[in-house]
């Protein structure tokens, strides 16, 4: 009894908090001042067309490096508890072979998938998406590769390779920035190029490609750990 | 006027599917259920010009979440023994 009443007073007090918040709200007719600094010169600053990448790859390039550390950080935990007894027998589990329709569409949608995936983080600097997106549609084509079948192993030389050089790529750019030009991960010790072209933006297109690789093998190492 | 309507129907729509993801006893229709709670959330993102987090909000949330989720759930109900 009381710890209904606890709870309902919790609840009470934290719809209390929301009402208030609710209330006080009202739609920014401007931008702040830090925004309006990012929309104003990043096109001209960065090269990017994409300002959403500008403001995440450069300005707080960092803070993308730290979300990308704590993905790779999960997905090692997801391997360490998951791993396998690599001496113990593998137990042959029967399992529902996938529905005809799920086999053939694979292989018509996974090629497609794989190039969505790539062409999102290729032009994060022009398009909405990036390195994130592309890397977990990249994962979603893996996904549906193994849900066609479950047998399929992913090598896992290739797979670790790609992630551990797509990793220290990201901070060998972002060292290469701080040498060459104003900061770390700074994008313009390459050549700025035409605005909203695909070679353009500087570093940011590499940036993104490096994300998108590391991302992608991160969450299909994690798919895969789980799937049996 | 008729965004607004849009909007309405799609929280009316997360608001349903998180109801349903708590309320329902099958653990697999529950955890689609809360993938279609991010699917609605990654609409209104699209009605909302953000188009940067619907895909990742339609890619993890609604995708690799549900499938995760999927793949746990196979995992503790095929071996009671372990």
């Amino acid at each position: 009894m009381i710890k209904r009443a606890t709870v309902l007073l919790s609840l009470l007090l934290l719809g209390f908090i929301f009402l208030h918040i609710a209330m006080d709200y009202s739609p920014p007719s401007a931008l702040n001042s830090i925004s309006e600094q990012y929309v104003a010169s990043g096109p001209d600053e960065l090269g990017a067309a994409n300002i959403v990448t500008a403001v995440l790859v450069t300005y707080r390039g960092l803070d993308t490096l730290g979300e990308v550390a704590v993905l790779f950080i999960s997905a090692a935990g997801v391997g360490l508890l998951l791993r396998r007894n690599l001496g113990a027998p593998t137990e042959e589990k029967k399992q529902r072979a996938a529905s005809e329709l799920v086999g053939t569409a694979v292989h018509f949608l996974l090629p497609l998938i794989f190039v969505l995936g790539v062409y999102i983080f290729v032009n994060g600097h022009l398009t909405p998406g990036g390195g994130f997106q592309g890397g977990a549609v990249l994962a979603s084509g893996i996904m549906l590769l193994l849900l066609a079948d479950p047998h399929t192993q992913l090598n896992h030389g290739i797979v670790e390779w790609l992630e551990s050089t797509s990793g220290f790529g990201y901070v060998v750019v972002g060292v290469l920035g701080l040498v060459l030009a104003g900061g770390f991960l700074d994008n313009r010790f390459l050549d700025l190029g035409t605005f909203g072209e695909l070679f353009s933006a500087g570093a940011m297109p590499i940036i993104y490609v490096l994300i998108g690789l590391k991302v992608g093998t991160e969450l299909s190492a994690v798919l895969e750990r789980m799937k049996d | 006027m008729i965004l607004l309507l849009i909007a309405a129907l799609l929280c009316a729509g997360i608001v349903v599917s998180a109801l349903l993801a708590v309320h329902l006893n099958n653990t697999v229709s529950a955890a689609i259920s809360a993938g279609m709670a991010s699917l609605f959330a990654a609409i209104i993102y699209v009605v909302l010009a953000a188009p940067d987090v619907a895909m990742t909000e339609a890619a993890i949330g609604a995708g690799l979440t549900t499938v995760i989720f999927l793949f746990a759930i196979r995992r503790t109900m095929e071996s009671p023994e372990k």
